[in-house]
């Protein structure tokens, strides 16, 4: 049986193992997007007026 | 003394964020919006990339658009980007980073009776996670519209309908029941900020809401220092938001409770070093 102190320094270390995680899936992810060239593809919409946005449609 | 700095240091950066997304200001005068190669970066608050002013992307709008074309290509870059600020930052970007929420907090310094959060606002405060969920995700890939800056998103009619309609005669020929239909939201919206405090941030916005996912990961925030701690809910009491304990889902990491606690529990720095307290506040509020 663990005790209190026990169990939340588990809970620590698995906050700190998600946390590791999400931040390597995040930077794998960007340079995924990347070589997909998304960085392109964000610019790309983002100059032009967004109708939606502003409320035409 | 100390107090009012440190509420005055957040509005600066609040202020020097919004200032700095939107420095293009010849799009205001000339009624166009900025087409630089700083539009393929997006920010991680809440700003309209078709405000004239806004030389960065919206991170909702890019998301949005990303999901419309998942079909042909997998959208890497923003998911990447917006978990990194998730994991990163948190709902820290909502207290210090996002000019929305800057607008409301201004306008609820207009001198008027406030409405205190209550069991109403807990309850309401879940509707964010829905419009996430329908309106950013599944309206998207579903009827290929973004669902939200399309139907929802205030600060699309407040930084680039308006300004960009003022301008262009064009655009205002083009606004019918769909811009009305924003504009009623916005002023819905804006005037509800006066008296309840950042409305769109705890009900409606869903940018706030994928943020508020990471509050148990995020790596800077705030912390609470379990050894100076003694459980008063002081903190909790006099947020004006809907937390049940610093730090949680619906916490924005503003700071203004560091005034509030007479232990100096409260600070900012790496969540890494210091376990969080489990005790919640909220049965005795």
């Amino acid at each position: 049986m663990k005790t209190g102190s026990e169990q939340k320094t588990d809970m620590n270390k698995t906050t700190k193992i998600i946390r590791g995680s999400v931040l390597a899936a995040a930077v794998l992810l960007l340079i995924l997007g990347l070589f997909q060239n998304g960085p392109a593809d964000i610019r790309n919409k983002a100059v032009r007026i967004c109708y939606e946005c502003i409320g035409i449609g | 003394m100390k107090t009012r700095w440190k509420t005055l240091k957040r509005r600066w950066i609040q202020i020097i964020c919004a200032v700095l997304y939107n420095c293009n200001l010849t799009g205001f005068a000339k009624g166009t919006i900025y087409q630089g190669n700083l539009k393929s970066i997006c920010i991680p608050g809440l700003n309209c990339y078709s405000c004239p002013g806004a030389v960065f992307s919206c991170p909702l709008g890019s998301l949005q658009s990303a999901l419309l074309s998942s079909k042909y290509r997998f959208p890497y870059y923003m998911l990447g980007m917006l978990l990194l600020f998730g994991i990163l930052l948190g709902r820290l970007i909502c207290g210090f980073l996002c000019p929305f929420g800057l607008v409301q907090e201004l306008l609820y310094k207009i001198p008027t009776k406030k409405l205190q959060k209550n069991v109403w606002t807990r309850r309401l405060s879940r509707l964010k996670y829905v419009i996430l969920a329908v309106f950013v995700i599944l309206i998207p890939l579903v009827f290929l519209t973004p669902g939200f800056c399309k139907y929802i998103c205030p600060a699309g009619t407040l930084e680039g309908g308006f300004p960009l309609l003022l301008k262009n005669e064009s655009l205002r020929q083009l606004a019918g029941r769909l811009f009305q239909w924003k504009a009623l939201l916005l002023v819905i919206l804006l005037v509800s900020a006066v008296f309840i405090f950042r409305s769109f941030c705890r009900f409606f916005c869903p940018l706030g809401a994928f943020y508020g996912l990471f509050h148990k990961m995020s790596l800077f925030g705030m912390r609470i220092d379990p050894e100076k701690c003694n459980d008063c809910g002081l903190c909790v009491r006099h947020c004006r938001m809907d937390v049940k304990k610093v730090g949680d889902a619906e916490c924005i990491q503003c700071g203004e409770c560091r005034k509030d606690c007479h232990q100096c529990a409260l600070s900012f720095g790496l969540k890494h070093d210091i376990p969080e307290p489990e005790k919640k506040y909220s049965d005795n509020i």
